[in-house]
């Protein structure tokens, strides 16, 4: 983890040609301030513009959570504990609230993660027009989350969605569904919409992951006439495993972060049924009540840092086991 | 999987391809259906799949009663300058974190990461009354700084592995014929990294294009909007205008679908090159 500044001597600029050779002391040193200066040089704009315009705000933000901050009346914010923290657990709504987050980050992780590795799987081998395949099938990633949001409302549109066209000209359903009238279907909706979204990154970050094992594995588990259901479990899998737990990772951490796709598509409704955490933080904020928001706000913090911490050491320690025994990790 | 594929092996695999290109494109499709049809046809039974007349009507009113090429002025102007000054800090950061080893890195990088996981409403708050302060709000340099500062963190860890794939011999070489740290990085470093470059800048350009909820809380003016801002108001009213909305949604889409087409390549380099490597 921490690395002395002067192990690195050999990236450091080189001594000007025809200069006195420094003593080996001297030079050190000598390139250890360069290093820090440019190191400090290099790194300062991006530092500054971070610091000030995200952690500055994040900071006093998060103050905000232990403070009776509302809009709607500014004459005191006065410290108040945990007051916040207590509006948020008795709010009726905080039950639904968790549900939903829980099945929005569930429900669009796994089918996102199923269908990607397939897809990866798939564009494994070359065929024909894979790399138009591939660039076709990333578009939705150009999209906002908001706008897509937008277009699955439509295509759910009750009265005039394509959605309820297709289904009952194949003869599922009789009767159009009111998709985003009912919590239930809204819910189904919002998770296809992400499905939709999602599998794209798992696909590419999975392939390249599965273009990192060597073939001769592969030809050895041929010889060794195992079967493909097996080839998948004990060396593909393996392998990519912690490349896998990665993307898991992040995926949860932007999906439990990702407010913009609810937001287009139903706001939250019907009835508040739909919320999520980060999108009732949405609603909360946008009544003022920055106090009760910012509390939220650390609360998801809270939860992502406990799973983030629990999730690396149960796959770190599955890793640790498969490379035990004799398996590498994709990670050298 | 790297042995023979049977005939029903490419049968299915062939099959779920196909499915999934036709679910992942109909969306896009039937949003640039719905923009061309006439007004009126949007609603009418049975619903076309293909536009019995086509008619610019929605893109008309988009230009003509809404203001609709302001905001796209707005955001492109956002966007690229956003962008472009994000890709130039964070390549100097990037190469530090690349090229170097110091003690702060990992707290740097943890740093980083950390942006990716805090819920941005948290800060909306303070950066709005920072903004005031600063005589910023309502002000499109002052959404470009903010812009700007949400850009970086990503944009450094993708551009490092990037500068990783490249070999520091190339660099020390120059710099060793008398050219600075900073000389060899822009004459000779960048000109080597010029596709991650771009990938890193339209990267940028998109998510600034695409950002939603900082533009809506610090451009208040009609003139100063961009466009998911206006899109955000066409759905505030309880009624949707599909119509215009489809128009609309069809050119916030187009140029960043042109944009990933040119760059997808890279930007999925850049994306993977990360995490795969560790």
């Amino acid at each position: 983890m921490s690395t002395t500044s002067t192990r690195d001597v050999r990236k450091a600029p080189p001594a000007r040609k025809g200069g006195a050779p420094p003593t080996r002391t001297g030079r050190r040193r000598e390139f250890t301030t360069r290093r820090g200066l440019v190191i400090a040089a290099f790194m300062a704009p991006a530092a500054v513009f971070v610091a000030v315009f995200t952690y500055y705000p994040m900071i006093a933000g998060s103050q905000m959570a232990f403070r009776n901050w509302n809009l709607t009346d500014l004459t005191d914010t006065s410290w108040v504990g945990l007051k916040n923290f207590r509006e948020v657990f008795t709010d009726p709504a905080w039950g639904t609230v968790l549900d939903n987050t829980l099945l929005w980050v569930v429900g669009s992780i796994v089918p996102q993660l199923v269908i990607g590795f397939a897809i990866a799987l798939w564009l494994r081998r070359r065929f024909p027009f894979r790399g138009l395949y591939q660039a076709l099938i990333f578009f939705p990633w150009a999209i906002s989350g908001f706008l897509i949001g937008i277009l699955f409302r439509w295509l759910f549109n009750s009265e005039f969605g394509v959605v309820n066209d297709l289904l009952q000209k194949a003869g599922i359903i009789d009767e159009p569904i009111a998709w985003l009238a009912d919590p239930q279907t809204a819910m189904i909706a919002v998770l296809i919409a992400n499905v939709w979204y999602g599998v794209t990154f798992f696909a590419i970050m999975i392939l390249a992951a599965l273009q990192s094992i060597p073939d001769e594995l592969y030809e050895a588990a041929a010889l060794d006439g195992a079967s493909r259901t097996r080839t998948l479990f004990q060396i593909t899998i393996p392998y990519i495993r912690t490349t896998l737990a990665l993307t898991v990772l992040l995926r949860v951490i932007w999906i439990f972060n990702f407010p913009d796709l609810i937001f287009g598509m139903t706001g939250g409704g019907p009835n508040n049924e739909t919320h999520i955490v980060t999108t009732w933080m949405i609603k909360i904020t946008q009544q003022g009540d920055y106090g009760k928001a910012s509390a939220l706000g650390l609360l998801v913090v809270a939860i992502l840092l406990v799973f983030a911490v629990f999730f690396l050491m149960a796959t770190r320690e599955r890793t640790a086991a498969a490379r035990g025994s004799g398996k590498r990790g994709a990670r050298t | 999987m790297i042995g023979k594929e049977t005939t029903a092996g490419r049968a299915t695999k062939f099959t779920f391809l196909g499915l999934w290109l036709i679910f992942s494109l109909f969306p896009l499709y039937w949003i640039t259906v719905t923009s061309l049809k006439a007004p009126g046809d949007i609603f009418a039974f049975p619903i076309a799949y293909w536009p019995e007349r086509f008619s610019l009507e929605n893109y008309q009113g988009l230009f003509g009663t809404a203001d609709f090429g302001t905001y796209l002025v707005n955001s492109l102007v956002v966007a690229t300058v956003a962008g472009l000054v994000a890709t130039a800090i964070s390549t100097l950061s990037a190469y530090v974190l690349a090229r170097f080893e110091f003690r702060t890195k990992s707290a740097l990088l943890m740093a980083a990461l950390v942006t990716q996981m805090i819920p941005s409403f948290i800060a909306l708050g303070p950066l709005y009354l920072l903004m005031t302060d600063l005589r910023l709000v309502d002000n499109r340099f002052g959404l470009i700084l903010v812009y700007i500062a949400v850009c970086v963190p990503f944009c450094t860890v993708m551009l490092r592995g990037f500068f990783a794939n490249v070999p520091d011999a190339l660099e020390e070489a120059a710099m060793i014929d008398g050219l600075s740290r900073l000389g060899a990085l822009v004459r000779v470093l960048l000109p080597v990294m010029r596709p991650g470059i771009v990938a890193a800048f339209i990267f940028n350009f998109v998510n600034c294009w695409n950002e939603l909820f900082l533009s809506v809380t610090l451009m208040n003016s009609d003139g100063n909007k961009t466009v998911p801002t206006a899109l955000n108001g066409f759905i505030s009213s309880f009624n949707i205008d599909w119509g215009s909305m489809s128009a609309a949604a069809v050119l916030t889409i187009l140029p960043t679908m042109v944009l990933f087409a040119f760059a997808s390549r890279h930007i999925v380099q850049g994306l993977t090159s990360g995490a795969v490597k560790g």
